[in-house]
């Protein structure tokens, strides 16, 4: 029972920082129809980024968590933003209207370029930080077991329920939101009534990286360590929750982040550590086969 | 055309100032890249500064040494195409690779080439297939985890201990062997387990080893992972003791867990850095600011092994390299070593380490 809990809270952070990450995905797949294979590169280069702002500011002599935790967001966000803005603008802007595959592939060199990049310039060696956030609060014992909710899971939990209200805002009750609403369903059509469409891309890539950007900094605090090469998994199982929630919605793209989450927790306590990702991979299949379009995804209907 | 001529007379110029005018083509591979990139880092300090010893005393047999550098990333796949790319470049002696899940794919393309290896990798494997090429200078994994599964059986009486592995060839392999010497002596391990390496979170693992009481984790992998399982340990509020393989002998370790690296223990051969005949050695690394940690003075070892061998037969043949080796007793900075037919050297035994405050040094009886 305390297990049960205790993995409860680890699979929601862990899910959570999924979701971060999977709605960068459903986003730009939403706009544009075409998957973004670079964002975990994204989310890679901001836990970079967050490493360097935390070592600075360790150097200025700034020790309020709180100040620092927000000053490294800050400077994550706006850094990853302007990555994810260039990443449109290089390898996907000029690509419009190709074939389908040709930004996929400039997607995926786009990704390896990201890797080689930080690898060449970085190192490969692991960075790890100072711990942050230490310690945590002892919820129950039951049978010695004591469950524990460390306060990084708190930040996580707090920080991704807030992000996700402030988005579901800017989605559905803004002009911008009208605006990438409308992009998706006729980009022709909003450009005939005058939106400027290009803008509208680059800024819903703009969004997606300063949410992986919080995702990263939330992984840093919470590991510790980061490498070239993490952006390479959280990729892959963020793609996997996006679209396992049904790519295209944003609340599925949460579900689909937490659900992989708890059942990695679970899986990994209760059966074998060993078979974790088949286990995800394999519920992955399954939805597949009978909702083809995911959890909350709508069908795509032809019309004629 | 001027400039043609120009540039090969300042070539022979140049072969003119040297003493030879070939090369002997020499070779590393590991590592160089990757999550364990600091362990080819390792090799390639020893390897660079015993090349330069050498070269500085005339080279081996009149002719001097070049060191090609091969980047496995510890990957097998990438591993076999390093080794043809060596072979290809005709290189008479490889020090690598270091994986022992890239040595063993790796080595099977040298020994087609007649390419002597040099390995620090310790799995079993390596030299249980009677490769006559292969040459293992760091011991043996079976060795290896008697030490550590007699250790554990000893010091942490009564405690559970559970073994994990990260599923690698040597990492799993290692796991087996503790596992093995510790029923040996009556103990089952209280938790057998497995992981996926390069991943980040191991927040599952850290709640099953809690709720199974587990004190002592005997673990079978390289050093990032043990970093990560210890800081999310300590955020679990789980006292965690880990006993690692040779692989923990990595500052790295110690950057990545924070003081928490104090809780590993881990087993390696004798410290080289105490022999007292490795002392020059040893200063020279510290003139050069490197300090000859981990694999460092491995390296060098096994290019004094090539070097002392190609010596005394006089050439750099194969054969004669191979003969040489397995009869003779050779001096190098980590010991004496000498080769059975297999290629196990006969290094010292295992001992074990502990982590303390950013070094490592034998661990208190």
């Amino acid at each position: 029972m305390a297990l049960a809990l205790q993995q409860l809270i680890n699979g929601l952070t862990l899910g959570a920082v999924y979701g971060l990450i999977a709605i960068g995905y459903t986003m730009v797949y939403g706009i544009i129809g075409m998957i973004n294979f670079a964002h975990g590169d994204i989310y890679m280069v901001s836990a970079f980024i967050a490493v360097t702002a935390f070592t600075l500011l360790a150097t200025f002599g700034i020790s309020s968590i709180p100040l620092s935790l927000l000053l490294v967001l800050l400077v994550a966000v706006l850094f990853t933003s302007v990555y994810g803005w260039t990443v449109e603008r290089i390898a996907y802007r000029p690509l419009r209207g190709s074939s389908r595959l040709a930004p996929l592939i400039s997607a995926i060199g786009m990704s390896i370029f990201l890797q080689n990049m930080v690898q060449l310039t970085q190192g490969a060696r692991v960075k790890p930080i100072a711990p942050v956030l230490v310690g945590g609060i002892d919820l129950l014992t039951i049978d010695g077991f004591t469950v524990r909710l460390a306060y990084s899971q708190i930040l996580i939990v707090f920080v991704t329920v807030a992000l996700m209200a402030g988005f579901t805002w800017l989605i559905t009750r803004t002009s911008f939101g009208r605006q990438q609403r409308s992009c998706e369903q006729d980009r022709t059509m909003t450009a005939l009534l005058g939106i400027n469409v290009d803008r509208t891309i680059s800024l819903t890539f703009m969004l997606g990286a300063a949410l992986a950007a919080v995702a990263g900094v939330m992984v840093t605090v919470y590991y510790g360590v980061v490498d070239f090469y993490i952006g390479f998994v959280a990729g892959i199982k963020a793609f996997t929750a996006a679209v396992l929630g049904g790519i295209g919605s944003l609340p599925g793209a949460m579900l689909g982040g937490l659900l992989i989450g708890l059942i990695e927790a679970f899986w990994a306590a209760y059966l074998s550590a060993e078979y974790k990702d088949v286990a995800t991979f394999s519920i992955l299949i399954l939805v597949l086969m009978f909702r083809p379009s995911g959890l909350l995804g709508r069908p795509e209907v032809e019309k004629v | 055309m001027n400039k043609h001529i120009l540039a090969t007379g300042f070539s022979l110029f140049a072969l003119a100032g040297s003493n030879a005018w070939a090369e002997h083509l020499v070779a590393i591979a590991g590592p160089m890249t990757g999550q364990y990139a600091s362990a080819g880092d390792q090799i390639r300090k020893g390897a660079e500064m015993a090349i330069a010893d050498i070269n500085a005393k005339g080279g081996v047999v009149g002719q001097k040494l070049k060191l090609e550098i091969g980047d496995d990333a510890c990957d097998p796949k990438q591993a076999v195409s390093v080794a043809n790319t060596m072979v290809n470049k005709k290189i008479i002696f490889m020090h690598g690779h270091w994986c022992s899940s890239s040595t063993i794919p790796a080595s099977e393309v040298y020994v087609e080439a007649n390419i002597p290896v040099v390995t620090v990798s310790t799995n079993p494997k390596v030299t249980d297939r009677g490769l006559k090429n292969i040459f293992a200078i760091a011991g043996r994994d079976d060795q290896q985890g008697q030490v550590a599964g007699a250790y554990l059986v000893e010091k942490f009486k009564g405690k559970k201990i559970a073994v994990v592995d990260d599923k690698s060839a040597y990492g799993k392999g290692l796991a087996d062997e503790v596992a093995k010497a510790m029923e040996a002596k009556g103990v089952k391990p209280a938790l057998r387990e497995s992981i996926t390496a390069g991943e980040k979170d191991y927040s599952g693992l850290v709640s099953k080893l809690k709720s199974s009481g587990i004190e002592v984790m005997s673990y079978g992998g390289y050093h990032t992972e043990v970093a990560l399982i210890l800081r999310q340990a300590q955020q679990a509020g789980l006292k965690l003791t880990v006993m690692g393989g040779d692989t923990m002998s990595n500052t790295e370790l110690a950057t990545a867990a924070g003081p928490e690296a104090n809780n590993v223990l881990f087993t390696f051969g004798p410290d080289a850095r105490k022999n007292p005949s490795a002392a020059p050695v040893v200063k020279k690394f510290h003139d050069a600011k490197v300090e000859p940690e981990g694999y460092v003075l491995y390296a060098y070892a096994a290019f004094q092994l090539f070097d002392q061998a190609a010596t005394k037969a006089k050439s750099t043949k194969f054969a004669d390299i191979e003969k040489a080796l397995r009869s003779g007793t050779f001096d190098t900075v980590i010991g004496k070593l000498s080769f059975d037919a297999k290629g196990n050297s006969s290094a010292p035994a295992f001992v074990v380490y502990q982590w303390k405050d950013g070094k490592y040094d034998y661990v208190k009886k």
